[in-house]
């Protein structure tokens, strides 16, 4: 028989790694795998609402993150998880380096970013069509760009664009943009950003690389708009496919629900971070954090104190 | 150890190479491609002779970035008698890349 560890975590963005700080610190005997480490954290360029770092980049955060959590003798395992199953008393956990196993598993696989599913999106990736501003801002210098989403995220990157576009479209579905007061002033007196509301992309078209999107309405007269970059910051999807093969109870929207100890409807697993219905569906690293170390609170109890 | 390229051995070591290259489009300023350098050099460790693996750091070397078309990175191309015949955008898994690079 393998050893049986206290705990595996999957996953390791904040919501992971803090629940590994907090384990090692409980002295629970555990894992932690992380296929991309920091998640969706590492794509971030600036954070401004972490306290105690009034600007800090992501990737700087999480290595941060990760030096602490290893600073207890954990390492961090670059393995990804294939699948979860429930044996007698215990889960196995199985990856692409081996089987492990464990008497309580932490989900904190966070979520993807979401495509928007129009003609050209697939084709252009790589070719002008971006998830990650961070990476690709550079590459549109002096270009006309779209920023397309209604959220937070989409306010930042249109910022993000701005410095380095020369015109930067931001372009809404709906009326309003959900997104911090502080951001959308910064987008109000950006000369170079322009919002386009109330409008969807149906399609994005060119020859070798993005030439146009085409709109669901005319704006300005037209129906297109000739770009050079497209960036999609409609959202996220929570990476549920491996919970969902436990028979892990989730939402509407394919989220893990959570009790307030991040237990979920199957025992001896709590969840934790973007993955979960926690923290009333605030999705920040803050959140993710206390939800990681919660987890790990309930696992110590459940593990130790009964 | 995987190999650095740049504009001025690329050809040499690249488009000439008798064996198929992976080469790791890549910048100090992208997170995710921070996430796809160790997975580079943990493969390039692994696959040993078989392939040469390497990366490329486009700011340094804007030319063949440019060249190349790279507009998004990580972005992972793998070459063979001097033409690209495969391309990934974005943070890959290692298995993916170790399946990919065994059918070539």
């Amino acid at each position: 028989m393998d050893k049986i560890y206290d705990l595996i975590i999957i996953g390791a963005g904040p919501a992971g790694l803090v629940a590994s700080i907090y384990a090692s610190r409980y002295r629970l005997d555990h894992l932690i795998f992380g296929a991309q480490q920091g998640g969706q954290m590492s794509e971030i360029a600036d954070i401004e609402n972490w306290p105690g770092d009034v600007i800090v980049v992501g990737r700087d955060l999480i290595s941060r993150f990760v030096a602490h959590a290893e600073s207890y003798g954990i390492k961090v395992k670059n393995e990804s998880v294939i699948l979860i199953k429930k044996a007698d008393g215990f889960f196995e956990v199985e990856t692409s380096r081996g089987k492990y196993q464990a008497k309580s598993l932490i989900l904190a696989m966070g979520a993807e970013y979401r495509k928007m599913n129009i003609p050209g999106e697939k084709e252009y990736i790589g070719k002008g069509v971006s998830y990650c501003a961070t990476c690709d801002a550079p590459f549109f210098r002096d270009k006309t760009v779209a920023v397309i989403g209604g959220g937070n995220s989409a306010a930042v990157v249109a910022i993000e664009m701005s410095d380095y576009a020369q015109k930067t479209y931001l372009i809404n579905k709906g009326e309003k943009m959900n997104a911090e007061p502080i951001w959308l002033e910064k987008i109000h007196s950006s000369p170079n950003i322009e919002i386009i509301k109330n409008t969807g992309v149906i399609e994005i078209r060119g020859n070798e690389k993005v030439e146009k999107i085409i709109l669901d309405k005319e704006y300005d007269s037209r129906g297109e708009i000739a770009v050079g970059g497209v960036f999609i910051e409609v959202g996220s999807e929570p990476g549920v496919q491996l919970a969902k093969k436990l028979g892990m109870e989730t939402d509407d929207g394919n989220y893990i629900k959570v009790n307030s100890d991040m237990s979920t409807s199957v025992s001896g697993v709590f969840a934790a971070g973007d993955i979960t219905t926690g923290s009333n569906k605030f999705r920040q690293i803050l959140t993710a954090a206390a939800e990681g170390a919660i987890a790990a609170n309930s696992a110590y109890k459940m593990l130790k104190l009964k | 150890m995987a190999i650095v390229f740049t504009d001025q051995n690329f050809e040499n070591e690249v488009i000439k190479s008798d064996k198929p290259v992976l080469v790791d489009f890549w910048a100090p300023w992208c997170g995710p491609c921070q996430v796809m350098g160790p997975i580079v050099e943990e493969l390039a460790t692994e696959m040993g002779d078989k392939v040469k693996i390497g990366k490329l750091d486009v700011d340094e070397n804007g030319e063949t970035a440019q060249k190349y078309g790279i507009m998004s990175i990580p972005s992972l191309k793998v070459f063979k008698g001097g033409q690209v015949v495969k391309e990934f955008t974005g943070v890959q898994n290692i298995n993916t890349l170790r399946e990919e690079l065994g059918k070539i």
